[in-house]
């Protein structure tokens, strides 16, 4: 696969489409089996997020380099209602759902690279990066 | 219905009895149908404009049936429902030639939109006979995908294969329980090797089975914890407390044998004893 992708998140059959698609572009890149299971989770996770908090939404997968490094970059986006306590979200154990509250402090944790953007009202961007080694 | 739409109906009627034959053999044209299929679509189409009524009760039937066959013949259900559109062509044709003023040409704005809801119609039909064999399947799938299986007197194991979402989980569950109360056994054993990825989510549904069999007096042990599934799950957070987890399903069993006090001497004839007295 060269460039990117994008998937639309709409139901639970969807999170199982990501998961696969991001096992097998982080196969390609020759990340190692510890951290395909790690991307794979992380975007199990936050693909879940984007559908049980924002309502469903998208993701794209795209592969980086950094000099022979290469990367998997993930870009989930979401219109949900966002997330008004940003800190609070990351704390594990919090949860507005009835889930275990680690997802997302869980998927920081996954990746080597994290930034989540959200404003209340517009909704939610996560992006997540994870480097071969 | 205004006098004007009326009549034109009535134009468009007459043009479609009068006409029936060249009608029809134009439509198997543009249709590549067999003309047999058509004519008896045809004729049901003029019996039910015929009883006034709006009643396309028999025409719909056909038109499942057409549909059912034609997907059957391995064509796509926009080709059925192109087929049905040939219709109105072969009826322009005739309209087109019609000299008797414009109400032909009004009424065949009403026929058009009558052999598109029939059109429609076919693609519905595809669509719901597609969506009943989905689900029959996903149904099939959640009986297939959850064997309880016994190991042992006393000792059961759910192997658990693939995604495991709320359904499925709760169908694990169900199962297990119902198991463990048919069987009388005291120990049961997950087994989590065909998981590929377990999240937050998964752990959950695991931690809640766990808890609902101990409910029930049986002790847990989750199986098939891989070297990567291990590290997630360490660096998502989840811990599995109390709960006995082992790497392959083997380590599970011998974990149940000493709880349950069965000894297993090995060596090349392996010979198993039961202990008399339990503690």
């Amino acid at each position: 696969m060269s460039g990117e992708r994008e998937v639309v998140i709409a139901g639970s059959a969807d999170v199982v489409g990501v998961r696969q698609l991001v096992r097998s572009v982080a196969v390609e890149i020759g990340l190692s089996l510890v951290d395909q299971t790690k991307i794979v989770t992380a975007a199990s996770e936050l693909a879940r997020n984007a559908l049980v908090y924002g309502g469903g939404g998208d993701v794209r997968i795209e592969i980086v380099t950094n000099g022979p490094r290469r990367g998997l970059k993930l870009i989930f986006t979401d219109e949900g209602p966002g997330i008004p306590d940003i800190e609070q979200a990351l704390t594990d154990g919090w949860t507005t759902g009835g889930g275990m509250g680690l997802g997302l402090g869980g998927s920081r944790r996954l990746v080597d690279e994290f930034d989540l953007v959200s404003e209340p009202g517009k909704g939610t961007t996560v992006t997540v990066t994870k480097w071969s080694r | 219905m205004s006098v004007h739409a009326d009549v034109a109906r009535r134009r468009i009627e007459e043009l479609l009895r009068t006409h029936e034959e060249r009608i029809v053999r134009r439509w198997a044209e543009i249709a590549s149908a067999p003309s047999e299929e058509l004519k008896e679509l045809y004729r049901a189409l003029l019996a039910a404009l015929e009883e006034g009524k709006n009643d396309l009760a028999d025409v719909r039937g056909l038109l499942a049936e057409l549909s059912r066959s034609r997907a059957r013949a391995g064509f796509a259900p926009s080709d059925t429902a192109r087929a049905v559109f040939g219709l109105k062509e072969a009826v322009y044709e005739i309209v087109e030639a019609d000299t008797e003023g414009v109400e032909a040409a009004r009424g065949f704005v009403w026929f058009s939109r009558l052999i598109d809801d029939l059109g429609l119609f076919t693609f519905e039909t595809y669509a719901e006979a597609r969506e009943r064999i989905i689900l029959d399947q996903a149904e099939q799938l959640l009986e297939l995908s959850t064997p309880v299986v016994k190991l042992w007197e006393g000792i059961v194991a759910v192997p658990l294969v693939g995604t495991l979402d709320s359904a499925r989980t709760q169908v694990v569950m169900e199962k297990l329980l119902q198991t463990l109360v048919e069987t009388g056994a005291e120990h049961a054993v997950i087994d989590i090797t065909g998981v590929p990825a377990v999240d937050t989510q998964v752990a959950q549904h695991l931690l809640k089975t766990v808890v609902a069999a101990r409910l029930m007096g049986a002790e847990c042990v989750i199986s098939g914890i891989r070297p990567q599934i291990a590290h997630t799950i360490v660096t998502l957070g989840i811990e599995f407390g109390d709960i006995v987890t082992k790497a392959s399903l083997a380590d599970a069993l011998a974990h149940a044998f000493k709880r349950a006090g069965i000894e297993v001497s090995g060596g090349g004839n392996a010979r198993v004893v039961i202990r008399a007295e339990r503690v």
